[in-house]
């Protein structure tokens, strides 16, 4: 797939990789072996039809694909950006055993950006299931007359409130900020996902008939326990697991120090990177260092070099090998001039004498015996300290679920790193309400978030319409 | 998008607005703040809930014109429109009957603790109120504050009228003289919160502060607003914003208020630069001479950013505001009113 070259795309926040064309991705198309008992399918979390689009696109019918895919998948140009599907269904294509697995990420969001190139599918003089000029892509079910709230419009929320409304709900969303999208508007960078895909698809859900409540905080505005009682049926909380988590050491409170939620939110939700055109601001030295080594990680330190910074180090406590980032980020990372800094982990921060930041001391690590997730465990090698000239510093080492939420929420029960308890289906412990993504699951894919969403959705369904017990 | 019911200029620099806000006004406690982006390129800034009506679906916030987000609030009229309001954010504090309680506040603190005042006093304290200004000009809402208080003190450091000097001059006097005091509420500049909570330290009366850090979100999300409490770090937002001030590390909560002290003066300039029209425009309104206090300064003549430089340094001796880092003070000097 052609993308910007690196010595360009260090200088703009546009988009990386650019997307195939219309021969391009038939040409692609063309190398699916259509197996007979296709694989691929079963490496998708929401199980969309993959063999049948790829034969739409093969044949130039792409509001076919594009069909195909939103039946399962609500938000396709978005999941085909930023899924790891490397582990998910390109893993299984048989392909991929001699050579390249079949592009299906790629394919997916060609379709997705074919779609809105046409505008909504419902205007596409091509398609001719076309009937009337309102109806959306997918055929929505009449009324049933039950409300649902849905908490969060993250990726969960958006994929439970589509496939609600689909099934003739009515959904409100409550989100708290000022945007609806989740970490797709706040967390990752534009350059990865441009911001007007995330709009373009949250406007889909719109036309579905889904209302959103933008500035709504539950837990502080209304209570989980005020909208049951106020008219509201079911309720779905998507609210991710969005608490920074530090390192807890010696000068993390300087200045220059951030959370790659607070970078990433101030440069990608509040436009820093537009500065002063946009009035927040983000200081941003000459040497940054990102702590961790996840894709927020990569995110962090890809918007450090597009602000100018003139050394980038990736600083993370593990080996190359256990790095979590997607392959591609890290390598689209190197080829952007961050430097990793592997086996190293910090120990304390050094200021100067304006209280920011000036160094970062840290220690060399080397691999001991796996531990509970499998990999080695990094051992600090005690005496090589040294210090690390920077002058911003990033952490990037994952983040927790928010407690204000379930704090204020009598009955919900939560494990002991914070998330919600749930069921295979999402139930929670308190009757009526439901929960999926990552406050259910600690931080983990965006596709996941959506299958979480959309089981529940399902379960959603079937418990207001037959009115059954909650405790199954 | 919320309107703008009502506007007053209450003092030099200090800005009421009544804003109809229907859900908030239900949810709010008195120690919440809520946060506002005035339009698309606005930043989010927390301001204190100074009040709210249920029954008119409003609430009030007051405010200091400092910055870029501050002066565009500051020039939006009665009738316009502020993009996004979100809240009640923050724990609220617990309002109990303590007994004897003093709230202390100045500047745009007042504001806020208004609605402390008459939640103490709804609950059943005595409530002796001390209110602080560099001089008579900047205080506002006394006959609100008389009409909520069992007693209420006006104390200026010009000494011009009322008692001289400052709220904590009063704390100490008052618990030095072995008044019982059960508690104490302070909401200021962090140096008149600072200078309060040490002035009451050594007597051990509880003294809880409203701390006004910089803040993103205010959900908790990203941890701008982190500030050092009993050697702990806490998010503001959530877990405050009110603290025991004897436990506040007051240097770390200033040096964080300032870190983008050089970025927020370029974009101050650049506004200004585009918009001087407006400050122009609502200077007549913004002074309301009907006020009285503003006799013989010829407001309407001025330009709008001159006549605050020319308050605050009245307000708080400090030199112009630093254009760039290599004039940033090189260690920490905290002053009152300074933020
Ligand atoms: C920088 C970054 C990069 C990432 N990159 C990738 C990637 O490339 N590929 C991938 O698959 N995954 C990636 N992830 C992970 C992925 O984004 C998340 O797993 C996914 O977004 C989780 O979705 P969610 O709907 O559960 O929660 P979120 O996306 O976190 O959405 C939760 C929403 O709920 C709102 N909310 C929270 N509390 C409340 C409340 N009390 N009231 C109202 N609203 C509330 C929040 O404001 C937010 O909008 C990345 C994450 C980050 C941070
Ligand atoms: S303002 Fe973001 S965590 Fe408090």
């Amino acid at each position: 797939m052609p993308k910007q070259s690196p010595e360009e795309r260090r200088r703009n926040f546009l988009e990386v990789a650019l997307g195939y064309s219309e021969e391009q991705a038939i040409e692609e198309a063309n190398r699916c072996l259509e197996c007979k008992k296709p694989r691929c399918m079963e490496g998708c979390p929401v199980g969309v039809d993959i063999p049948h689009f790829i034969k739409a696109i093969r044949e130039g019918e792409m509001w076919n694909a594009v069909r195909t895919i939103k039946s399962k998948n609500s938000l396709p140009g978005i999941c085909g950006r930023v899924c790891p599907q490397e582990v998910q269904c390109e893993s299984r294509c048989v392909l991929g055993k001699k050579g390249a697995p079949l592009a299906i990420g790629r394919l997916e969001r060609f379709a997705a950006d074919w779609e809105a190139r046409c505008g909504l599918l419902k205007k596409c003089a091509s398609d001719p299931d076309a009937e009337n000029e309102d109806a959306p892509s997918a055929k929505v079910q009449p009324p049933t007359g039950k409300k649902v709230a849905v908490v969060g419009a993250g990726p969960a929320g958006l994929t439970c409130a589509a496939d609600l409304a689909l099934r003739g709900h009515k959904v409100t969303i409550f989100e708290a900020l000022h945007d609806a999208g989740g970490v797709l508007i706040y967390g990752i960078p534009e350059f990865r996902l441009p911001k007007k895909i995330v709009r373009s698809e949250v406007d889909y859900v719109k036309t579905l008939g889904v209302n959103f409540e933008l500035d709504a905080v539950v837990g502080r505005l209304v209570q989980v326990d005020e909208l049951l009682k106020t008219g509201f049926d079911a309720v779905f909380l998507g609210i991710g697991a969005g608490a920074p988590r530090f390192l807890n050491i010696p000068g993390e409170n300087l200045n220059g120090v951030y959370s790659a939620n607070e970078y990433l939110t101030r440069v990608n939700l509040m436009k820093a990177y537009k500065f002063p055109k946009y009035d927040t601001p983000i200081r941003q030295g000459r040497k940054v260092a990102v702590v961790g080594g996840g894709n927020v990680a990569m995110d962090a330190a890809r918007c450090a070099v597009r602000l100018g910074a003139d050394e980038v180090h990736v600083v993370y406590r593990r080996s190359e090998a256990e790095m979590p980032a997607r392959l591609e980020e890290i390598e689209n990372a190197k080829e952007e001039g961050v430097i990793f800094d592997f086996l190293t982990n910090p120990t304390r921060f050094v200021a100067d004498d304006r209280g920011r930041v000036a160094g970062m001391e840290v220690v060399n690590m080397v691999l001991g015996e796996p531990d509970d997730s499998g990999r080695r465990r990094p051992v600090a090698d005690l005496g090589s300290e040294h210090v690390m000239d920077v002058d911003t510093v990033i952490i990037a080492v994952g983040t927790t679920p928010n407690p204000l939420l379930p704090a204020n929420t009598p009955g919900l029960e939560t494990t002991r790193w914070g998330t919600l308890v749930v069921d295979d289906d999402g139930r929670t412990t308190r009757e009526g309400v439901w929960a999926g993504g990552d406050i259910t699951t600690g931080g983990a894919t965006v596709i996941s978030a959506m299958g979480a969403g959309k089981k529940a959705a399902e379960d959603i369904d079937r418990w207001l319409r037959e009115d059954g017990s909650w405790n199954r | 998008m919320y309107q703008i019911i009502e506007k007053e200029a209450l003092v030099p620099n200090i800005i009421y607005l009544k804003i109809n806000a229907p859900n908030i006004g239900r949810a709010a406690h008195p120690g919440q703040f809520v946060i506002i982006r005035v339009d698309e390129t606005g930043e989010r800034t927390p301001m204190g809930l100074a009040g709210w009506d249920e029954d008119e679906g409003t609430i009030d916030i007051v405010f200091y014109v400092l910055g870029t987000s501050t002066m565009k609030l500051g020039t939006l009229k009665e009738g316009d429109y502020i993009m996004n309001l979100v809240g009640p954010l923050g724990t609220p504090t617990e309002i109990e009957n303590f007994g004897t309680v003093i709230c202390a506040c100045g500047c745009f603190g007042i504001g806020p603790a208004m609605a402390r005042i008459k939640a103490l006093k709804e609950a059943g304290n005595r409530v002796i109120t001390v209110v602080e200004g560099r001089s008579r000009e900047f205080i506002f809402w006394e006959d609100k504050m008389k009409a909520n208080s069992d007693e209420l003190h006006v104390l200026t450091g010009s000494g011009g009228c009322g008692e001289l000097g400052w709220t904590n001059d009063f704390i100490k006097r008052r618990l030095k003289e072995g008044k019982d005091v059960d508690r104490i509420f302070v909401h200021g500049c962090p140096f008149m919160m600072m200078e309060c909570s040490k002035a009451s330290e050594p007597y051990g009366v509880k003294t809880t502060v409203s701390l006004t850090p910089l803040m993103v979100d205010g959900t908790g999300m990203c941890g701008a607003c982190r500030v050092e409490v009993g050697g702990e770090t806490k998010f503001a937002c959530v877990d405050g914003p009110d603290f025991d001030g004897h436990e506040v590390n007051w240097e770390t909560l200033v040096l964080r208020l300032r870190q983008f002290i050089p970025q927020e003066d370029r974009s101050h300039m650049l506004w200004e630069r585009e918009n001087w029209h407006k400050l122009v425009e609502v200077s007549p309104r913004a002074f309301n001479p009907t006020l009285g206090r503003m006799e013989g300064e010829k407001v309407e003549k001025k330009s709008r950013r001159a006549v605050i430089v020319n308050d605050a340094d009245r307000c708080t001796k400090m030199p112009r505001p630093p254009q760039d880092l290599s004039h940033q003070p090189r260690t920490l000097t905290m002053q009152r009113g300074a933020i």
